[in-house]
Parts: structure tokens; C-alpha cells; sequence
């Protein structure tokens, strides 16, 4: 294992140095550096030139300025990064730091989500196979591939953002959209919930209903002027929550498992009201971290304590129970102050952002600033997330269907297992290590592709240094953009090789 | 030499998830075809895919008769009366005359912009563009991919370490930033220089499952068998091994022309692809974004035509893949089923076959790689949902090292 891993990482490292040199070339071939100044009537023309030339290396020829620029790279390893300045005679390293920001919350955002969406659709069609509901998600994964983001973020602009600004002003939903979406809603869930004709009605019946009449009462509460869950639908959904997780998790016929799902969601529950008008008050990054953290342990805890023979199980359903009800408590909390944001000076009633990361100079608490965040991350995300997770709802119905057809599978069902441990044990495990690799890759490669979503919604972030530096002919901002998604690129090529290697043990690697 | 495996019922055979009624159905239909019958009617059986074909049709015919097309010096005209770069006065305030009750089509169907020139021509020449640059990457891309798979596939070791470290670094540079940075330089230069060098750069996925297909296929018995008969090299590669990994390549670039046309319309709405005077579907959006709210089918109709041509050549694509999947099986219908079941008098318990497999999998990489490119950039790797991924890991020794 270590000489394949060592081996591995001295081929990345030459395939960086190949990459860089032939990105750093083709940067610096691909224009003239000085083309505005050669066309200017500047008097002092002359010496303008020569102080650029002097100031990007520009008298080198670039098939040794890339060893300038690769020089500085080298000084990271003693703590002197130096990715050279721009033609504006900026420090490059400045700006990357700044721009890396913006554009790593972005991309992490939006991958997570999509990674989350695209398993849980995926696989939900590759078990209801041929199924309405496969054919058409299968469809709309078809239209998501050939949608062009570009041409997508502008509709998102137009509809989700100033068109629903516009609704915020007078949230009025029309008499007609209750009925049609609960049609639509109970449709959807009729296709995926199996079973005869029966059940197919009932199902249909409860879903329009549910539907119906949750609108109706966001109608009637002015829900989107005040958004809440409030206590009844933290209760409601806390239960929901520790039955649905028992029940993928460890299945309902465990009952001490159940028991400490519902524990944690009583504990939970318990904790709403200290929690959204009490100790959430001045609370800062650190302490919701903190929170988190200690929220998922004490679950664990709880989980541990009801354990009975076969303690882990019960503490893993527990512990991924108080995360979701702690999170749904949270988001409470962010909406509990939505309004109060919406209605601020800075926002003016438009909270959906079309454009930049962040309101600037919003001086507010810690929640404020998590729903300014999550309204100028909203388009770009959804954007973002249609696009890749097509490609996740693909990968995971076919890795889960070839498992699916594998003789262990028969062999799991022939000896009696159920359904849900079949599937959740003995194919999902699986099939999840192809898409593990996918995925690494694919973090890897993100980056480079939110050029044009961050472009379209004004982001200054990485693709933004890179398009200025392409214009400018101006290879460093380039090459520190190429920097950050080449050796991603690497490292998560590397980790994808190895998360395969150390999931499958078919693979030997000596 | 068919891909396909024999029909015949092999006692004691059976691939898992099929019973025997469904293989007799299968055999009775594939029995005395040519394997290139057999792709065609299977293709011709997939709704989908020939509603896009049909679809893509009219669009090429469209594209291409309306306004009048110009390869080079050669240059005809078209039965539209506008062309792409004339203004004309603007009639209702360029609002589109197009309108389907009653059904009329008027003088501006799709509208005109600002200075009045008419956006169905406009709309035609950008697709005119977009569909050159997609069959010119597919070809290229094709031909370099399939070669450099081949090579490395065929002839392992230090070749393939050469050329699949190659295929890394190139990996390694997300498509659209080395197509930014390419375009910026050779775009100026027209469509076909920029559909040249995107091709030279979208090879490499496809290059990688070329290698994987070679890899496994060169340890068959008839490539064996044909080296016994002193067939050489070139004869073995292209004779007799190409033409069984033709499913996975025809597939493969069916879907990278998908891809090629999303990179093109972005690249040209980034400003590097596609310049003026000249248009693409990509440039029109980008030129008329701001308008939106005021002329919103300046921005409809270029979306639209992008999405309706990557979409059918994505189900072409997913046609094919039906098609040359030996392994798909059609899902024999509910009542075909039991007919063959009361025929066999059998009382084996109905099962429906899956589909998935190499192809599957492979095609769901290269459509992820179109998409990928906007929203994921470099990701490309050759990914079998099945299968490890052979040339990350030591080959196994074999026999004839």
C-alpha cells in the first residue's frame, strides 16, 4: 500500500509539473501582454512598456518565466508563498486568498447538496426500476445534461430572484395553485410509492391532501412574510425524523433503537424553546460549530446508554436522529429572523440576491448573516446542483442496479433477509464505492466549472481571476486560479484511487 | 465476431435476472441478423431515440436551408428573406409574430432585437455553428480518443504509461479553462479552428475507456487465434478488435458531441469562442442577457435550440446505448411474458431483467462529463460502475509476460 501510494504521488507531482508548464505556455502564448499599451497615446509610452516588461518578467521568454513563477511556488514550502503580481501590480497571493474564499463556499455548498439529492433520487429509482417515477427522473436527468448553465442562472435570475421579490411584497398565493400542486405532489408520490391500485389511490389521496392543506395554511399564515416551522412542526417532524431514520437505519422491529431515536428527539423538542429565546442569542461560528458537534455526541450518547447488546447501531441511528432534529431546530432559528432581514435598510423588502457573495458591510447577528449568506447562495447553488446532480442520480442508479443483479444479492434475499437490510446493508454499502471515487473526482473538478456560474451571478471569486488574467494575457492570476483546481484536481484523483482501494477489498494494491 | 452473445440455450447458462422464456423471445428475434441488424432494430425500438432523431433532422434541414450556409468560397442561399447580419426596420417592437392559435407565422417568428435584425435568422446561423463545431469535435475527438486507447490499450506498458500520463496532465486542465485559454488565441480565427481545438482537448475521457475495453478484449481467444495467423499489429488492432469495442466508441462519442455543443455555447458566452461578426447560439445569449426583462425571445429561442439539440442527440446517444448493449435486454411485456410462459408450460416465477452495465455506466461518465464541464470542470475519468478501474492498479501478471 505505502509504495503504491508513494508511487501515485510522485506521478501526480510530475503530472502538476506537466500540467502548470503547459497551462503557464499556453496562457502566455495566447495574446500580447502589452496590446493595450502598444495602442495607447500615452507620452510616456515608452517607459509604461518597459516598467510591465519589468514588472511581469516579460523580456524572459515564457518557456523559462515559468520557472520564475514555479521558483515562487517552491518558496510555500518555507512559508514565503509568491504567486507573483498582476499587471495592476497586485500580489497575486492576496487576491487568491480572497477569491478561494467565495468560490470554495460556493462549490462545497452546492456539491454537498447535490451529492445528497443525487444518491437519495438515484437510488430510489434504480429500486423502483421501469417505475413512472424512474422514467421520469431519468428524463429530467437528460434535460438537466442539456441545459447550459449560463442560460439557466439568467431564468433563476428572472423567476427565483426578482420574480420572487416581487411576490414577497404581497405574498398572496392564487386560488389555483393549491389544487394543481397537491395534483401534482400526490402524482409524484403515487409513482413512487409501489403497490397495487389501492394503495396507489390512497397514496394519492393522502399526498394531495398533505399537500393541500400545507399550502392553504402557508396562504393563510402569511407564511413567506414570516417563515417558521414553530413548535407543533418541530414536534411533528422531530417524530417523523426518529421513525424514518429507525427505520433505514436499523429497521422499526428494533426497538431500542427506536427508543433512543424518540429519546433524542424528546431531548431535542425539550430544548426548543431555551434554544430560539434563549442561549441562540449572541451565538457565534464557533459556538454553532461547537453545538453541532456536541449535539450529534450527546446523541450518540443517548443511543449508547439504550444500546442493549449491540451498542453501535443504536448509537448511529440516535446520533443521526439529533443531527437532523437539531437541524431542523436551526433552521427555525434562521427563518425566526428572516423578517427582521428582509425588512432591513440594507435588503429593503428583495431579499433573493441576483448579485455578488454577500451584502456588504451587514452588520448583524450571527443568524442575520446565515440568511444573508443562504439568499446570495441560493441561485448560484440551484444552478450549480441541477447540473452535477443529473450526473449523481446516473452514477448511482447504475452502480446500485449492478449490484442489485449480483448473485450475493439473491443469495442475501433466498436466506430471508428483509427487504430493507438487503438493500440498505448489502447493496447500498456497494454500490456506494464506485460513486465515492466519482465524487472525489469530481470536487476536484469543480472549481474550474463555476467560472461561468460565478460569472453569471457576479461572483468575485476564482473564475473571476482567471477571466481578468485571460484578458490581461497575464499568466499569473491564471496560473493561481490553475494552481487551486489542478492540484484539487490531483489530490482528489489520488484520494479517489485510494478511497477505492481501501473500500474494495478486491483490489489489492502491493 | 459479434458482440452479441449466441441466443442459443445453453443448458446450465443462464445470466442472472433472465429466464428462459425471455432469452427464446430474445433468440426468436435476433436469430439470422447481422449484428449490424441487430443494432439497427433494437435502435429503431427505442421511442426516444428516434423522436430525437427525427427532431435533430428537421433542425440540421432547418438550420441549414433557411438562411443559406458557406463552407469556404461555396456559398448558397437560403428561402428566408433575412439573413443573420441584416437589419431591417423593426415591425410591433420586434416582439415575435410566431403564434400557434390561430397558427401563423408572419415576418419575424422569433422576433427581432434592438436593431432590428431578425432573430430566426440569427437563431439559424447560431445553430448552423453550433452543429458544425458538434460533429467536427465528435470526429476529432473520436479519432484521436479511439487511437490513443487503442495503442495504449494494445500495447500496454511503457506506451500506455507514456500516453496515459499524457492523457492525465491534459486531465488535469478543466475543458473550459483550457478551452478559454485556446479559444482566446485560435476563436478569432472562425468556427472551425475552434471546433479543431476543442476536439484536440475532449479526447481524453474517451481515450481512457477505449484503453479499458482494449485491455480486456486483447486477452480474448480470437485476438490469440489471429495472431497464431500472423496477422500483424495494425491488422489485429483495427481488424480485429476495434469493431468489438465500436459499441462503447460510437456511444461514447454520440455523447461528447452533447457535451461539445454545451462547451461551445459557453465558451462563446464567455466571450472566447465564437466572435463577432459571425454568431452562435452561445454569443446571442450572452449579447442579450441584460434584455431579458424587456425582450425576453432574444433569449428564448437561442436556449431553447441549445437545449432541444444536446437533448436529442443525448437520447440518440442513449439509443445506441440500448442498442449495442448486449447485455440490454428488451423488458418483455407483461402480457409477451406470460404468453411464453403458458407456451413453456413452465411455473418459474416471472423475473424482469435489469439493465446497466459497461455501457450504462460509461455513457452516464460521458453525459456527467458535458455537464460536468460547466458545472465540474475536469471531471473525467474512466469509470466503470462495475468494474475497478484497471490502470490505477497494478496489472495483474499474466501468462505472457
Amino acid at each position: 500500500m505505502a509504495t503504491f501510494v508513494v508511487r501515485r504521488l510522485i506521478a501526480s507531482i510530475f503530472i502538476f509539473l506537466a500540467a502548470t508548464y503547459l497551462m503557464y505556455q499556453l496562457t502566455a502564448l495566447s495574446g500580447d501582454p502589452l496590446e493595450d499599451l502598444r495602442t495607447s497615446t500615452a507620452p510616456n509610452k515608452a517607459q509604461l512598456i518597459e516598467a510591465r516588461t519589468a514588472l511581469l518578467h516579460l523580456d524572459v521568454p515564457p518557456y523559462l518565466r515559468y520557472f520564475i513563477w514555479i521558483a515562487g511556488i517552491g518558496k510555500c514550502f518555507i512559508g514565503q508563498c509568491d504567486l507573483g503580481v498582476t499587471v495592476q501590480n497586485q500580489p497575486v497571493t492576496v487576491l487568491l486568498a480572497q477569491a478561494a474564499g467565495s468560490t470554495l463556499q460556493l462549490v462545497t455548498i452546492s456539491n454537498i447538496v447535490a451529492i445528497i439529492l443525487g444518491l437519495i433520487i438515484g437510488i430510489t429509482t434504480a429500486l423502483r426500476q421501469y417505475s413512472g417515477y424512474d422514467y421520469g427522473v431519468t428524463f429530467m436527468a437528460f434535460l438537466f445534461f442539456s441545459l447550459p448553465i449560463f442560460w439557466v442562472a439568467v431564468l433563476l435570475k428572472q423567476f427565483g430572484a426578482i420574480g420572487f421579490n416581487d411576490f414577497l411584497q404581497n405574498p398572496q398565493i392564487a386560488g389555483w395553485i393549491a389544487p394543481v400542486l397537491a395534483v401534482i405532489s400526490g402524482l409524484v408520490w403515487m409513482s413512487i410509492v409501489p403497490g397495487k391500485l389501492r394503495r396507489k389511490v390512497i397514496t394519492f389521496a393522502i399526498a394531495a391532501l398533505a399537500t393541500g392543506a400545507v399550502i392553504v395554511y402557508m396562504d393563510a399564515s402569511d407564511w413567506f412574510s414570516t417563515p417558521h416551522i414553530g413548535i407543533v412542526g418541530v414536534v411533528i417532524t422531530a417524530i417523523g425524523v426518529a421513525f424514518a431514520v429507525t427505520a433505514v437505519s436499523t429497521g422499526l422491529k428494533r426497538r431500542r433503537a427506536l427508543y433512543a431515536s424518540l429519546t433524542v428527539a424528546a431531548v431535542g423538542i425539550a430544548l426548543y424553546f431555551p434554544f430560539m429565546y434563549g442561549f441562540s442569542y449572541g451565538m457565534q461560528l464557533w459556538g454553532f460549530v461547537l453545538l453541532a458537534v456536541l449535539t450529534i455526541g450527546v446523541s450518540f450518547g443517548i443511543g449508547w446508554l439504550w444500546g442493549g447488546p449491540d451498542k453501535l447501531p443504536v448509537a448511529r441511528t440516535a446520533a443521526i436522529t439529533g443531527f437532523i432534529v437539531a437541524a431542523v431546530i436551526a433552521l427555525d432559528r434562521f427563518m425566526y429572523v428572516w423578517n427582521q432581514y428582509a425588512t432591513s435598510g440594507q435588503i429593503k423588502g428583495r431579499p433573493i440576491a441576483t448579485i455578488g457573495s454577500a451584502t456588504p458591510n451587514l452588520d448583524a447577528s450571527f443568524w442575520v448573516h446565515g440568511v444573508d449568506l443562504f439568499t446570495h447562495l441560493i441561485l448560484p447553488t440551484i444552478a450549480l446542483i441541477l447540473i452535477s446532480f443529473a450526473s449523481y442520480t446516473r452514477y448511482s442508479r447504475a452502480s446500485l442496479l449492478e449490484v442489485m443483479n449480483q448473485d450475493y444479492i439473491r443469495t442475501a434475499r433466498a436466506k430471508g433477509l428483509t427487504e430493507r437490510t438487503v438493500v440498505v446493508r448489502h447493496a447500498f454499502r456497494n454500490a456506494l464505492i464506485p460513486i465515492a471515487t466519482i465524487v472525489a473526482f469530481d470536487i476536484g473538478g469543480l472549481i474550474g466549472g463555476a467560472v461561468i456560474t460565478e460569472r453569471v451571478f457576479g461572483w468575485v471569486g476564482m473564475g473571476q481571476l482567471f477571466q481578468k488574467g485571460l484578458d490581461h494575457v497575464d499568466p499569473n492570476p491564471v496560473m493561481a486560479f490553475f494552481l487551486v483546481t489542478g492540484s484539487l484536481a490531483i489530490i482528489f484523483n489520488l484520494i479517489a484511487d485510494l478511497v477505492y482501494a481501501g473500500l474494495d477489498p478486491r483490489i489489492r494494491v502491493s | 465476431m459479434s458482440t452479441i452473445p449466441p441466443p442459443v440455450e445453453q443448458p446450465g447458462h443462464h445470466e442472472p435476472g433472465i429466464t428462459d422464456q425471455e432469452n427464446s423471445i430474445e433468440g426468436k428475434e435476433v436469430a439470422g441478423l447481422s449484428q449490424g441488424q441487430i443494432v439497427r432494430k433494437r435502435f429503431f425500438r427505442h421511442k426516444g431515440a428516434l423522436a430525437a432523431m427525427v427532431l435533430l433532422s428537421f433542425i440540421i434541414l432547418l438550420a441549414f436551408t433557411s438562411v443559406g450556409t458557406q463552407f469556404g468560397s461555396w456559398k448558397t442561399g437560403g428561402w428566408w428573406p433575412y439573413t443573420w447580419n441584416l437589419s431591417v426596420a423593426i415591425e410591433n417592437g420586434g416582439r415575435p409574430s410566431l403564434s400557434l392559435f390561430p397558427f401563423t407565422i408572419g415576418s419575424h417568428p422569433f422576433g427581432q432585437d434592438e436593431v432590428g435584425r431578425d432573430i430566426f435568422a440569427v437563431v439559424m446561423r447560431g445553430t448552423q455553428q453550433s452543429l458544425q463545431i458538434m460533429v467536427i469535435v465528435g470526429l476529432v475527438a473520436t479519432f484521436i480518443g479511439t487511437v490513443v486507447g487503442a495503442i495504449s490499450g494494445y500495447y500496454r506498458g511503457f506506451t500506455d504509461s507514456v500516453l496515459m500520463r499524457f492523457t492525465d496532465v491534459i486531465i488535469t486542465i478543466p475543458v473550459i479553462v483550457i478551452g478559454a485559454v485556446l479559444g482566446r488565441k485560435f476563436g478569432v480565427a472562425g468556427v472551425v479552428p475552434l471546433a479543431l481545438i476543442l476536439g484536440s482537448v475532449l479526447w481524453t475521457g474517451l481515450a481512457r475507456l477505449v484503453r479499458g475495453e482494449f485491455l480486456s478484449l486483447r486477452e480474448r481467444e480470437f485476438v490469440d487465434a489471429a495472431r497464431v495467423a500472423g496477422a500483424r499489429d495494425r491488422r489485429i488492432i483495427f481488424r480485429h478488435i476495434l469493431p468489438n469495442a465500436i459499441g462503447v466508441i460510437i456511444v461514447n462519442s454520440t455523447l461528447l458531441m452533447a457535451s461539445a455543443i454545451l462547451i461551445e455555447t459557453a465558451l462563446s458566452y464567455l466571450g472566447y469562442g465564437v466572435r463577432a461578426p459571425d454568431t452562435s447560439l452561445g454569443k446571442i445569449i450572452s449579447d442579450n442577457q441584460t434584455a431579458f426583462a424587456t425582450r425576453p425571445w432574444l433569449f428564448w429561442w437561442p436556449g431553447l435550440f441549445i437545449i432541444a439539440i444536446a437533448l436529442c442527440v443525448n437520447f440518440i446517444g442513449d439509443g445506441l446505448r440500448d442498442a449495442f448493449d448486449p447485455r440490454q435486454r428488451r423488458m418483455p411485456t407483461e402480457r409477451n411474458l406470460a404468453r411464453a410462459h403458458r407456451a413453456a408450460g413452465s411455473d418459474q416465477p416471472l423475473d424482469t431483467p435489469t439493465d446497466g452495465g459497461d455501457l450504462d455506466s460509461a455513457a452516464a461518465f460521458v453525459s456527467s462529463r458535458g455537464a460536468g464541464m460547466q458545472a465540474g470542470g475536469s471531471g473525467a475519468r474512466t469509470f466503470y460502475a462495475d468494474k475497478p478501474r484497471d490502470e490505477d492498479r497494478p496489472a495483474p501478471k499474466r501468462d505472457d509476460e
